[in-house]
């Protein structure tokens, strides 16, 4: 495998409905702006392209990948669509990386997209619980708000993670966002606004939860020739790793915990891992990327994260799964203020600020979660995080972290089932 | 403003915020204006359609049939692997441990709550069953889980993981997963 590199990115604006667009034109809106921000690169030197989305039932139109690719003017080259649930962004990333990696091609265009305005939200949540088992658990009364509480009410029994410190993960989010202006909701909240709003699937209320969304995302990942070629600032993939695990949520092993490097045994004794309170799939992603980008203290090695924050309590079930923190240890995780950005006033009294900024663009939470976009929209926010131009891109400076070197995104499917995390550096 | 005015004690409910709930009931239009001058055509958009998609699908549960057939005859079947012992609530026909086929074994019909939720809302197919409540069910020498409803409780204050439920059955059996639930143990 050779080095690969980012070297541009775009995203549209997130918006509840685009009723104004179809998909290629969001996906054409995403391109445009990722071919401006490089000027040295023409669509005549991408070799061809990956693209994602998540759901046939939201466009129902089938091959509509081709239909984004016919409309970037990107035929007759290679390219294939990328789905896997929540991770099809990330996963359509990786799949960019290999074609790169492998020498295929030496410019690769990865875009993704999703239109979930096309129906009413419960169809939506419909169509979304349709990813889990229809011979056992869509039945039952399939929705994913629900899943994901029961995991956490399993995370409360094992660790005592509290409804508050799931609280302050919207809160934060919803801040950061305040300044990125493609986020879909920009909020100032405090925790008891949170824990008011209205309850959906008990714990979670209605702002533990992130929103349908319409909106598209592109990156162009290049050879270390072609990147050195197009831009004075590319950013390394120096880790991929991909995770998978059980469909059922029933079936999950009570096994013991894979560790971390930076984790012993006799941190979990009693712990019966996964279960449900965990994510195998994303402890595994984690470990590969770290394996491969060198990485054994992550907390201290990596700058910032962007994370599949899909429900207030997966990014904290998440900062166990990455090693930012033990098991059991992600609710005091955030109550001390490790993922708060340093420079943002959020209303909270935090211990700390900014150990390891956690989802600084908002995340899913209050970006929005346009499905087969999310996961290249957090690999361009960490790109322009690294390169130092969010406030080229924002139009203004706030989120700008000072050390920002080296970021991780991570990328979720299901209840846990697909896993990616990619580790991106400075490469200049 | 006199002290014992009952407007200061309670205020006005009043929330700006309130809108109607969006419904998919409309007219239908067959035929739409269009301007003279083409240079303003792109302000004719966007047109937004109503489009049915009904589908009825011929659903086998295929080598999982026997599961809801023991649901009818008031029976909680799972599986067991044959060469490591494993054992699945949720059947599954070949072990994912050891790849061997499975034996199908009746399960007890008594359990505890592994963990739970009460939905308030969900997908359009069961929204008109809110708020219901979903537990993953543990059994004694079973090593995965099954997902089901609870009822006999109000809400989740009422549900405690740990808790002892039995699995109760529909006499009219719909061959679906609901045809077990569970209900609190005494």
């Amino acid at each position: 495998m050779r080095p690969v590199y980012m070297v541009s990115g775009g995203v549209s604006k997130f918006e509840k409905a685009r009723p104004d667009a179809t998909f290629q034109k969001m996906v054409k809106e995403a391109f445009d702006y990722t071919m401006g921000d490089v000027p040295r690169l023409k669509p005549s030197m991408i070799e061809g392209s990956v693209g994602s989305y998540f759901s046939d039932h939201f466009t129902r139109q089938l091959m509509a990948g081709i239909m984004a690719t016919d409309y970037l003017g990107m035929c007759p080259k290679p390219n294939k669509r990328i789905e896997g649930g929540g991770a099809t962004g990330g996963l359509c990333f990786q799949a960019a990386w290999e074609s790169v990696a492998s020498g295929r091609m030496d410019v690769c265009l990865a875009f993704g997209f999703e239109t979930m305005s096309h129906v009413q939200t419960w169809k939506g949540n419909e169509f979304i619980a349709l990813a889990s088992d229809v011979n056992f658990d869509y039945p039952v009364g399939g929705f994913y708000s629900g899943y994901y509480a029961m995991m956490v009410n399993r995370h409360i029994h094992e660790f005592g993670t509290t409804v508050e410190q799931m609280a302050m993960v919207s809160v934060k989010n919803h801040m950061n966002a305040y300044n990125n202006p493609y986020a879909q909701k920009r909020k100032r909240l405090t925790i008891q606004d949170v824990r008011n709003s209205e309850m959906v699937a008990y714990p979670l209320t209605l702002l533990d939860i992130c929103v349908m969304s319409d909106g598209a995302a592109a990156c162009i990942l290049a050879s270390e020739e072609a990147a050195f070629r197009l831009t004075d600032r590319p950013v390394k993939i120096t880790g991929v790793g991909t995770g998978t695990d059980m469909m059922r949520m029933a079936d999950r092993p009570h096994g013991e915990v894979i560790l971390a490097p930076n984790e012993k045994k006799s941190d979990y004794k009693k712990l019966k891992y996964p279960g449900v309170h965990s994510f195998r799939a994303g402890r595994s992603a984690g470990l590969q990327a770290y394996k491969m980008a060198g990485i054994t203290d992550p907390v201290r090695e990596i700058d910032f994260v962007e994370l599949h924050d899909a429900y207030t309590s997966s990014e904290i079930q998440t900062y166990e799964d990455l090693a930012l923190c033990k098991y059991g240890e992600g609710g005091k995780f955030v109550e001390e203020g490790h993922p708060f950005m340093p420079q943002i006033e959020y209303g909270l009294k935090l211990k700390t600020k900014g150990t390891i900024p956690v989802n600084p663009s908002g995340g899913l939470i209050a970006c929005g979660h346009p499905v087969g976009a999310t996961g290249l929209m957090q690999a361009v926010f960490a790109f322009w995080q690294i390169q130092g131009t969010i406030k080229k891109h924002y139009g203004s400076p706030e989120l700008q972290l000072k050390k920002a070197n080296r970021g991780l995104i991570h990328s979720h499917a299901g209840t846990g089932t697909y896993v990616t995390v990619s580790i991106l550096e400075r490469g200049w | 403003m006199a002290k014992n005015d009952p407007k200061a004690k309670n205020p006005p409910r009043r929330n700006p915020a309130a809108k109607l709930e969006e419904v998919m009931t409309g007219t239908t239009v067959f035929n739409i204006p269009f301007p003279k001058d083409l240079n303003t055509l792109k302000s004719m958009s966007p047109i937004v359609i109503k489009h049915p998609y009904y589908v009825e699908y011929i659903h086998s549960y295929g080598q999982d049939s026997p599961f809801f057939a023991g649901l009818a005859n008031r029976k909680l079947l799972g599986t067991r692997c044959g060469r490591c012992d494993y054992t699945y609530a949720t059947p599954r026909l070949h072990c994912t441990r050891c790849g061997k086929e499975t034996k199908w074994v009746e399960l007890p019909q008594e359990g505890r709550v592994h963990t739970f939720t009460t939905c308030y809302f969900g997908s359009e197919e069961f929204l008109k069953e809110t708020p219901f409540h979903l537990v993953l069910v543990e059994f004694d020498g079973v090593d995965t889980l099954l997902l089901a409803r609870l009822i006999g409780v109000e809400g989740p204050e009422d549900i405690r993981i740990g808790m002892k439920i039995r699995a109760k059955f529909r006499r009219n059996s719909q061959l679906k997963p609901t045809d077990v639930y569970f209900v609190p143990v005494g």
